[in-house]
């Protein structure tokens, strides 16, 4: 009994990370080893830390706007609705009608760019290269209309406080028509290759479960929370920049696995699509800047506005002194929240799955370590 | 730190109560020797405005006063503020109102927690807990007022997710909390020394040896 053999199982404690491949930036995971079996995780974040909201504080209003572009840099056009949004709400300041939609239409296709960039490597990680040639040929056309509005590919800082900066360049109508008629076989595409694909089914089902209860438990929300049955989109429950009155579905799945998150998010896609072909029909003339002053003051006070980012409830809460700067300016990172439940989701799992399992939590670090 | 803020804070803001005034200072200052170069802003400000107060007004909701009859006195203030509902609780009986919120109110999912510094405040950090209910599609935040130095009951026995929200609040503002876990820094080195988003830390400030000894700048900074 006494003697062991290299047969034998111990715990080893193994180093995923801060530079890897498949945990998508600079995530340090430790994971508690019994052979191939996981038993425990501890995740080390803070790597890409930068003090986001310190430095919000020491900024004017206007001034930080292009900071939040920097967390969740994928969706950088998600980061500044949300802030702008919390801000207006401050000011009590009505955005005009043409901006509203304006918004919407840019930051649909901003979801759309996110989620490819998602499916890419989250492919990529599973095993499967050609997908993300394909997403992120895919994606230049949406970096490019991007580019085309404001002359910024990735942090576009497209928003200002109040509307927009920039009219609709000529054309940009056309080009979101084109997009959306060219897009919706390219999903097609993807789900030829993937959803009936039995590696990609066998890698992914039954793997990472997450009920609808203990997504509410761990506040975790976005994809991961609706492919768990919970019918629950920010656009839909609270609705902001005028998402009341567009119509569109929320893709829900029930089992809560990497293959149910999978679905859910390329059926977000098409449901982007679905907007951004009413918005671009009904984009109203008129105004893109609301009243707002040269130095934006709010008057004493707080709020908490939050939206449906593409990584989940993205929210701000900022709490104004009467200044030109922002007392307090908290950010609710979705990203964060979401990767708290990552050791839930693989203990008792195998290795193998870890890789997947993050992959399909769709953190970015930048919004994670702020 | 502590004995530092303390004579500070008896001196200007009252010691408890709803929103303190930020400012405390100011306002009276500002009156006597910044009205004569500004004589049109002069015109108006002084009488019908308390200075620096939040504009709330009452939260009138069955929860509100069913809160208020669950937990009288423990309850400060319920208020209003640009449609956003919040209570400022005691800060003993908060966790006894999340739970109370949970169970009977249906407020399951904890949106965040986090710490608003008032250094001049006898009660130094506002702790704001944001609760959202899917059943009644209502967003309310729970907020308390603490010294520094109070260790607040930790909020993870009743929402799991408020493990690592605790844990960036107390790396960001040293706020400990009572029965944590694993109440370690979450974002910044285990090491590190000092809180940044207090508001007496300087955004130039940094731990100094911290950087010297790890990153190897010689300036710290």
């Amino acid at each position: 009994m006494s003697e062991t053999t290299f047969l034998d199982s111990t715990e080893l404690v193994l180093n995923m990370g801060p530079q890897h491949p498949s945990t998508h930036g600079v995530l340090r995971v430790i994971l508690k080893l019994d052979g191939e079996k996981v038993l425990g995780t501890d995740c080390v974040i803070g790597y890409l830390h930068r003090g986001v909201e310190k430095i919000g504080e020491n900024r004017t209003y206007a001034q930080f706007n292009p900071y939040v572009d920097r967390m969740d840099y994928v969706a950088a056009i998600s980061n500044g609705l949300g802030y702008c949004l919390a801000v207006e709400k401050l000011l009590s300041v009505e955005v005009p009608a043409r901006a509203q939609c304006v918004r919407v239409i840019l930051t649909e296709l901003n979801r759309i760019a996110s989620h490819l960039l998602w499916l890419g490597t989250h492919a990529l990680d599973i095993g499967a290269i050609t997908p993300v040639f394909y997403c992120l040929r895919e994606r230049e056309e949406a970096l490019k209309i991007f580019e085309k509005y404001c002359g910024a590919r990735l942090t576009t800082h497209a928003f200002r406080i109040g509307g927009l900066q920039y009219e609709t360049y000529d054309g940009f109508e056309q080009d979101i028509r084109d997009f959306n008629k060219w897009f919706l076989p390219k999903v097609d595409e993807y789900e030829e290759l993937l959803t009936n694909n039995r590696i990609w089914v066998g890698r992914l089902k039954g793997v990472g479960i997450l009920s609808g209860d203990e997504c509410k438990e761990y506040g975790v929300t976005g994809p991961v929370l609706r492919a768990a049955g919970v019918k629950w989109d920010i656009r839909k429950a609270l609705p902001y920049s005028g998402y009341e009155k567009y119509e569109f579905d929320i893709p829900i799945r029930e089992n809560g696995d990497t293959y149910d998150r999978y679905i859910v998010r390329m059926q977000e896609m098409r449901q982007s699509v679905r907007i951004m072909a009413q918005a671009v029909e009904a984009i109203p003339e008129g105004p893109i800047m609301g009243k707002v002053g040269k130095v934006i003051k709010p008057a004493v006070g707080e709020a908490y506005v939050s939206i449906e980012a593409p990584k989940g409830e993205l929210g701000y809460y900022v709490v104004s002194d009467g200044s030109t700067q922002p007392y307090r300016l908290r950010v609710r990172p979705p990203s964060f929240v979401n990767l708290q439940a990552l050791d839930r989701m693989v203990a008792g799992g195998l290795i193998a799955d870890v890789v997947a399992i993050i992959g399909t939590l769709d953190i970015v670090l930048g919004e994670v370590d702020r | 730190m502590a004995d530092e803020q303390k004579p500070g804070g008896s001196e200007a803001p009252p010691p408890s109560g709803s929103e303190a005034p930020k400012p405390a200072a100011k306002p009276a200052a500002d009156a006597a020797k910044a009205a004569p170069p500004k004589p049109a802003a002069a015109a108006h400000p002084a009488p019908p405005k308390p200075p620096a107060t939040m504009a709330a007004t009452p939260w009138d909701s069955d929860l509100a006063r069913d809160l208020k009859t669950h937990f009288a006195e423990s309850i400060t203030e319920t208020s209003t503020y640009l449609g956003q509902s919040f209570l400022v609780a005691k800060p003993d009986s908060v966790i006894p109102i999340l739970e109370y919120l949970k169970l009977e109110a249906d407020f399951d999912y904890l949106v965040d927690v986090t710490a608003v510094d008032w250094p001049k405040r006898a009660e130094r950090f506002d702790l704001v807990y944001i609760l959202y209910s899917f059943s009644r599609n209502e967003r309310i935040r729970v907020k308390t007022h603490i010294a520094e130095g109070f260790k607040p009951e930790t909020a993870t026995g009743v929402h799991l997710t408020a493990n690592w929200l605790e844990r960036e609040v107390y790396d960001m503002f040293g706020i400990e909390f009572a029965g944590h876990p694993d109440l370690r820094r979450i974002l910044l080195p285990e090491e590190w020394q000092g809180f940044p988003l207090r508001k007496d830390q300087s955004i130039l400030k940094q731990d100094d040896r911290w950087v010297q000894e790890n990153l190897g700048i010689p300036s710290g900074q």
